[in-house]
């Protein structure tokens, strides 16, 4: 006889939820680098909040509130003032980067309670990362761990796609590889993926990880390619992998590649084959819109603009099938109101990311 | 020291635009001489924020009989689910007549009251935050303390009292803040060393730009002098005035209120304007239509003309400049006031009379 008391299993919660809310006290990317400027603001929508992005003189990134306090008039319409300050477009009032108002025209003073949110901002990996929830909960080390956007011993670029679904099914799709046989037959899809083993485990660091090995297959045309870019002439036989990496809210690193067969890849030894990761991260708009910052990186031929820019065009041809497919389901969602989801096996990768993110909304007394 | 501040400074409930709902009280006891607490239950809704304040509508006697009024007081703290409310309020001999009706309430006593609005957001994200109350101006800084402590936020508050005994949640915050809550008695300890604070905010503050993530954060709310000699300190050592913030609730002056006449000759309007009511709902009164709208001293849309005065304006107001105040050309109705000249001034015992000019 044991003694161990069985927990009660958790309420369902609303894992299976078709609309996904998103928390709100988490690292999203709001842009890439590059978009955030000293010229003049960016209006983007990171969690259901508008925010006006842009740079200080000094070159640091800020994120304020859309909305000027005083008749809400968007300030990403306004100007950028002195070394660090915004002018709503309207009637003048000027915010710093902190959202204090330290103007007001045609008055002496400033009235001591004209403010606008100002959001934590960091910026890492090539991206500029907002915290739309409690900012004293914002730690910067949760900033999830992309380093191959910006090492040096990988090279890549990416691109972003204007998703007009729920966040949590470009996740779903992400967890779930099998649908490339499918989706992207002419790409990198091949039968053997779905008769393929896969695992799916929840590490320690709460991240999960969803490894799929497809062993001796012929290469599917995107893969022959990039192989042939490092040993021109290649002919045969690989191993391929899919090793999915999640971390919370809404970042997958997928570690891709292929190796000849009995070289030794499954075992550790990757040095004869061709390594990519697939860098995504997805910034919940609205419930029904997505930012998707994604990015291909690969440690090989890393002087080769050709192929980053081969593989950026590459990758972008697939997900565009992606994007057809997630804006068609969610339409298809919402016309079907009164329809469920159920799972498969094959959601197991899904199923752990939601409910890490129904444990985050429990946590801000959201679920 | 002055008087503590009183807050609730706003016109009859008949010129309010905030709804109010019916509440009950379930808790009524003070917690301070003079100090009553009192809790509200009400319709659930977003709980208050830290700095939020509400509506309550009081009955006050006067010279037409009872009248309903509305007054604002800071939450102090409010239940997660948003049913309950609860404010704290100073009953003073000068008081407009919301202090008395706030100390008659008891459990099961009817009520109403409006949701929480807020007027003295809490920015979150600085570096040090320094909240600094006088007297009852400690309403509008516990939920400030509470909401940071729990968050490890780096915060010190300093309380300011005549004496001991009016010390409205002193013990709650010392078991909150430790040695981070100081608590300066002027009967004890002697006057409050403004200056020694504010050295110490622009120390916390590094490299000066209070604006940047790091910098420090005052918040005050407490009586004129105490918020006058911070915002002077504090423009003194280069602070950024961004970083200072202050709830005024406009009730409390350079001078103790007494009555005065208020004409504005245009339109045959003389009047007396009690020691309990403010100038802009005496002007109403008298038929004046005067535009205003936050009824606290900060919009400025309330301004009007100073023709002249018999006496000395008392500006509460945080609309004006100091220059513009000094001018005396003009005054914001809603909280200002005229007293009388002291006689250590040259005052020779007349009432005071302001005389007022519509634009
Ligand atoms: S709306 Fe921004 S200044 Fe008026
Ligand atoms: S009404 Fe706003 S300052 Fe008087
Ligand atoms: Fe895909």
């Amino acid at each position: 006889m044991t003694d161990v008391q069985a927990e009660p299993l958790a309420a369902p919660g609303q894992v299976n939820a078709k609309i996904f809310p998103f928390p709100l006290n988490a690292w999203y990317v709001a842009a890439w680098d590059h978009e955030v400027t000293s010229k003049k603001p960016l209006a983007r929508t990171v969690a259901g909040q508008p925010m006006a992005l842009y740079r200080t003189a000094d070159g640091r990134p800020v994120a304020l509130a859309d909305a000027c306090w005083h008749r809400l008039a968007p300030l990403s319409m306004g100007k950028l003032v002195g070394r660090d300050g915004i002018q709503c477009p309207y009637h003048g009032l000027q915010y710093n980067s902190a959202g204090r108002c330290t103007k007001m025209p045609a008055q002496e003073t400033v009235n001591p309670s004209a403010l606008v949110t100002s959001y934590p901002v960091e910026q890492r990996y090539r991206y500029v990362w907002v915290w739309p929830g409690d900012p004293l909960l914002a730690d910067p080390a949760s900033i999830p761990d992309m380093h191959q956007m910006d090492s040096p011993e990988w090279a890549g670029d990416g691109l972003t796609i204007e998703a007009p679904c729920n966040y949590q099914l470009v996740l779903d799709n992400l967890m779930d590889l099998t649908h490339e046989e499918f989706v992207h037959h002419s790409s990198i899809g091949q039968e053997e993926l779905s008769e393929s083993d896969f695992t799916t485990r929840r590490e320690a660091d709460g991240s999960v990880t969803v490894t799929r090995w497809i062993r001796d297959v012929t290469p599917p045309p995107f893969w022959l390619k990039n192989i042939r870019d490092r040993f021109p002439g290649f002919e045969g036989r690989v191993d391929r992998w899919q090793i999915i990496h999640y971390y919370a809210p809404s970042t997958i690193c997928i570690d891709v590649g292929v190796a000849p067969t009995g070289t030794g890849a499954p075992e550790g030894d990757r040095s004869q084959g061709v390594n990519g990761y697939v860098m995504n991260t997805i910034t919940p708009e609205t419930e029904r819109s997505s930012h998707y910052f994604w990015a291909f990186m690969r440690n090989y031929r890393l002087d080769s603009q050709l192929i980053t820019t081969q593989l950026r065009e590459g990758v972008h041809g697939v997900f565009g099938e992606d994007e057809a497919m997630l804006a068609a389901q969610q339409r298809a969602i919402d016309a079907n109101p009164g329809k469920e989801f159920y799972s498969l096996n094959i959601d197991a990768g899904g199923m752990w990311v939601r409910r890490i993110l129904d444990e985050m909304l429990r946590a801000e007394g959201r679920a | 020291m002055s008087a503590p501040a009183l807050p609730g400074a706003v016109g009859p409930a008949g010129a309010t635009t905030t709804a109010v709902r019916p509440a009950r009280v379930v808790e009524a006891r003070d917690v301070a001489d003079g100090v009553r607490r009192v809790v509200l239950e009400h319709a659930p809704g977003r709980p208050a924020e830290p700095g939020a304040h509400l509506q309550l509508v009081v009955h006050v006697d006067g010279p037409g009989g009872r009248r309903r009024e509305v007054r604002s007081y800071s939450v102090v703290d409010a239940s997660p689910d948003g049913t309950r409310s609860a404010i704290s309020v100073l009953l003073t001999p000068t008081s407009r007549g919301g202090g008395r009706y706030v100390h008659s309430l008891s459990a099961g006593d009817d009520v109403e009251c409006s949701a929480p609005l807020q007027g003295f957001p809490l920015r979150l994200g600085a570096g040090r935050y320094h909240l600094v109350a006088g007297g009852i101006g400690i309403t509008a800084l516990v939920a400030m303390a509470r909401h940071l402590a729990a968050r490890g936020a780096d915060v010190v508050l300093d309380h300011v009292v005549r004496t001991r005994s009016r010390a409205a949640y002193a013990d709650d915050l010392a078991a909150l803040l430790g040695d981070r809550y100081r608590l300066h008695v002027d009967d004890e300890h002697g006057a409050f060393d403004v200056g020694a604070l504010l050295d110490e905010v622009a120390a916390a503050d590094g490299d000066g730009e209070g604006a940047v993530p790091g910098g420090a954060e005052a918040y005050v709310c407490g009586p004129i002098r105490l918020m006058d000699a911070v915002r002077r300190g504090w423009e003194a050592r280069g602070l950024p005035a961004s970083t200072l913030r202050f709830e005024t609730f406009g009730s409390s002056g350079w001078y103790a209120p007494q009555p005065f006449t208020a004409c504005i000759p245009e339109i045959g309007l003389r009047t007396t304007v009690g020691p309990d009511t403010t100038l802009l709902e005496a002007l109403q009164r008298a038929g004046a239509d005067l535009m205003y709208d936050c009824r606290k001293g900060e919009c400025g849309l309330c301004r009007i003309d100073v023709a002249s005065v018999r006496g000395v304006l008392d500006h509460r107001d945080v609309f004006l400049s100091r220059r513009q105040q000094e001018a005396g050309t003009s005054m914001c109705v809603c909280v200002s006031r005229v007293a009388a000249l002291p006689a250590a001034q040259g005052g020779d015992g007349q009432p005071a009379e302001l005389v007022l000019r519509l634009p």
